[in-house]
This record gives C-alpha cells, structure tokens and sequence, in this order.
C-alpha cells in the first residue's frame, strides 16, 4: 500500500525543444542520476520514416529512453520521447494517448499539448524545461504548468542555439529558473 | 464571468447527454483527446458558458453535425507512410489479386484520401474491375468529401511525393484534373467505391472482408473499445484477410492478437491465421 502510494507521486519533467535542442537534451540525459523522476521530452522535428531518436539517445545515458506508446502508464526513471507527428496526451489514470489531430503552432508534437496534459493530470508535480528553439511553441504549456503549480525553467537564451523560443517564453513569463544548457542536467538531478 | 475552459465533469456529463440525445457514443473516447477537442469548440465558436454550449449541442439538429465533425480528427493524406503503402502495394494486393472477387473496408476513412490511395494501387495492380472499396466514417460531412473527390491542389503536389516513395512509378498528375486551387480525382477511381456512415462504436458488421484499413481511428478509444472495435474486425475478415492499422496502434495486447501474423515488424499489417 505504503509503496503503490510512493510510486503514484513521483515527480514529472517535461522537456520541451525545437530547433538546437537535442544537443542540450543528450548532454542533460548524459549527466542525469535521478531515477525517482519520470521524463518526456517533446522534441520537434522533422518527421523521419522510423523514429531512431529513442536509440540514438539511449546510448547516452543510464536511464531507459523509449518512444511514448498510447494507453503506456508513465513510470518514473523512464524518459519517454513524443513519436514523430502525433501529438502527446496524458489521460488521468497517467497514461500516454496519441493525437493526429492539426498542427498547434506549426508543430507536431506540439509542447503546449503535452504541457497542458500535464499540467491538468499531474499539477504541482511537474516541472516544465523549455529549451532552444525558433517558433512560439511551449509558452503556453508552461503557463498552465505555472497556474497548475508546478515549476518553470527556460533554457538560457544567450546559451540556446536558437534563442526565439527562450526569448517568447520569457517576455511572456517570469520562470522559476532560467538556466544555461549546463546547469540543466544538475537542476533535474536535484529534483526531490 | 465567462467561462474559459470546460472541466472534466461537464464533459463526461454533455457526452451522456449526447448518448442518451442523438445516439452518438464518444464516452469510450480517450478522455484527454475529447476533452482538448471540446475545448476547441467551445472557443472556436463563442459560448459564454457551459449551459450555453450544453443547449445548443442537445437542442440544436444541425449544430450536433458540426459537433461530431469537429470532435472527430479529421487530418488525413494522401499515401499517408509510404512504406505502408508499398507493403500493401508488394506484398498484399499480389495475394488479393488471386482471388476472383476483392472486398476492402475502410473503417473510419475520413475525408477519404487513403481510400483513393489504395484506388490507385489496385488500378495500377490491375485489379480494379474485380474490387470493391466500402469507405465508411461516423462522420456525414467528410463522406460527401469522399464522394466529390475534390482536394485542394497544393496537398496533391505534396501527396505526390508520398505516391513516389510509396513505389509509383506513373506520373501522379496524371489521375486528377486541376482546376484554380483545386483538384478533381478520376471518377474512375470512385466508381468501386461504396460510401456509407457507419459508427464503429454502436455498429455492427456488414460484410465479409480480405483487408480492412483503419488508421489511426484506434488510437482516439479507450482500451474496451479498441477490444471490441478489433473484435469486430476480427469477425468481418475472411481466414487469411489482412488487418491494417495505423502506425503506433498495435494487437498484440488485445485477445485477437494470438490469432494474426505480421507481416513485417515495421509496419502495422497483420494477416489472419487460419
């Protein structure tokens, strides 16, 4: 009992990122040692025919990386990766679903979709990372995490490859943190 | 105080007031789709509030046309993964071709652009005389798409790289006829298609099939519903029919997943054991 309660409030770190954002993932997934959170990065990016992302970024850490599957219950010490052109749900028992719904923001995935879901499923035990990137995605998803409670950190404009979406996402909100790409990897290790 | 988002409660109870209503049954539906969905509709259209958006839906017979047609995801393409298409294309419709007569359900075709595809794979196998092509959709309103078969041009030039990937060899341009910013599809790629709406969730079986095509349709229902809506494709296909889904939905978790093959661990087509 005591141990199905501990396992229901593990803490959730949503990831999200465009354009000059996967080096910054892979360098964080390199340093991460936390095992008590789970991960889902909502990468854009350009649809491939098979998605080799999981196994590219497998290699680079100790945790298991793995695509989102529908109706999967997200588990902590997992970092689960939006597939290429769905968009990411979270239903309320905490598992994934698949959209193929519009484009939000020119983007599929979108990050305000699976920010928002987890905003609404997990509130205050969700943190939001925004990361580099060129387009107005994320802002948003960070805002209801904000209104749900939970944490907001922008990547460091001056360190983002592509400063656009950093730079949106701060003039349309104070975060908790704004970090540079180094210092993420140790926030999220620092996660209780 | 205008209301800026619906909650999950209100929800669950428009969508049984829906059931009970207009005989629509989207309470199966996975709940974190529908709810995003709704929510769209309710901006997109104004309400200032819940009973508003409530009296509307249930009293209103034209706007629960709307309602369904928005709920429901109705993004669709042309030879939408090409490499499905060329399994199909290689390994499938080689087999159908054997047989004397081809029946292929399309079980939530949409807007209709993947039944077309598959119109053109079997006229370019062959077989077109001998098929017939059943499209079906919960929804009236994209069914009179598939039927007019009219598609804006600027999608068509980029279906036809699909095409091309999916192993075309002809020239794309030449199975429609281009008018301003549209394009019109042969009539003879429609003339073995049967249109009709049919509900997966409440509908029952109509025939019996040796490929039924239903992409990401699955992916929008809870894990009951899936079940049942696989079930009853299980009943509908002949021994040795194939299964196709869309990329990210799978069988092997459901009970009829002992009982079909893949053909190929990369794509989402199973074939019946016997």
């Amino acid at each position: 009992m005591e141990k199905a309660k501990l396992k229901d409030d593990f803490p959730v770190v949503m990831v999200g990122g465009s354009a000059g954002s996967l080096e910054v993932v892979t360098a964080m997934l390199g340093e991460l040692s936390n095992t008590r959170v789970a991960i889902v990065l909502i990468i854009h990016r350009k649809g491939s025919i098979y998605s080799s992302l999981a196994d590219v970024l497998n290699v680079k850490t100790r945790a298991v990386v793995k695509e989102a599957e529908e109706k999967e219950f997200i588990r902590p010490g997992y970092v689960y990766i939006a597939p290429a052109d769905y968009h990411l749900l979270i239903e309320r028992d905490g598992s994934f679903s698949l959209d193929y719904s519009e484009k939000i923001n020119f983007s599929r995935p979108s990050i305000d979709v699976s920010f928002e879901c987890a905003a609404d499923v997990f509130g205050s035990r969700v943190t939001g990372i925004l990361l580099s990137g060129g387009n107005a995605d994320g802002v948003a998803g960070l805002k209801s995490i904000r209104r749900a409670g939970g944490k907001c950190i922008v990547q460091n404009p001056g360190s983002a490859l592509v400063s656009y979406m950093p730079m949106h996402a701060l003039s349309e909100l104070k975060p908790d943190k704004t970090l540079d790409s180094a210092e993420i990897a140790d926030y999220v290790n620092g996660i209780p | 105080m205008i209301q800026d988002e619906i909650a999950d409660e209100e929800v669950e109870l428009l969508l049984n007031d829906i059931v009970t209503t207009h005989g629509y049954d989207f309470t199966s539906y996975s709940t974190a789709s529908v709810k995003r969905r709704i929510n769209r509709l309710f901006i997109l259209d104004h309400f200032k509030d819940f009973e508003d958006f409530r009296k509307r839906v249930l009293h209103d017979k034209n706007y629960i046309r709307r309602f369904v047609q928005e709920i429901t995801v109705n993004v669709t393409e042309m030879f939408r993964d090409p490499l499905f298409y060329k399994l199909i294309r290689e390994q499938v419709l080689p087999v159908l071709a054997t047989y004397p007569f081809i029946r292929i359900w399309h079980a939530g075709c949409s807007t209709g652009e993947e039944v077309y595809s598959m119109a053109i794979l079997l006229k370019e196998a062959g077989v077109m005389h001998k098929s017939l092509l059943y499209a079906t959709d919960i929804n009236p309103g994209v069914l009179d798409q598939v039927t007019r078969g009219i598609y804006p041009l600027r999608s068509l030039r980029q279906f036809s790289e699909n095409y091309i990937l999916s192993g075309g060899k002809k020239d794309f341009s030449s199975y429609y006829t281009a008018k301003y910013d549209l394009a019109k599809l042969d009539d003879e790629l429609r003339s073995k298609m049967i249109v009709s709406t049919h509900n997966l969730v409440s509908d029952r079986s109509f025939n019996e099939f040796q490929l039924i095509i239903c992409r990401n349709v699955l992916i929008y229902f809870n894990k009951t519903l899936q079940d049942k809506v696989l079930d009853l494709f299980d009943n509908s296909l002949e021994p040795r029919g194939f299964l196709a889904l869309g990329s990210k939905e799978q069988i092997k978790f459901a009970s009829i997943g002992k009982k079909y093959e893949q053909l190929d661990p990369k794509e989402k087509v199973w074939r019946k054991l016997n």
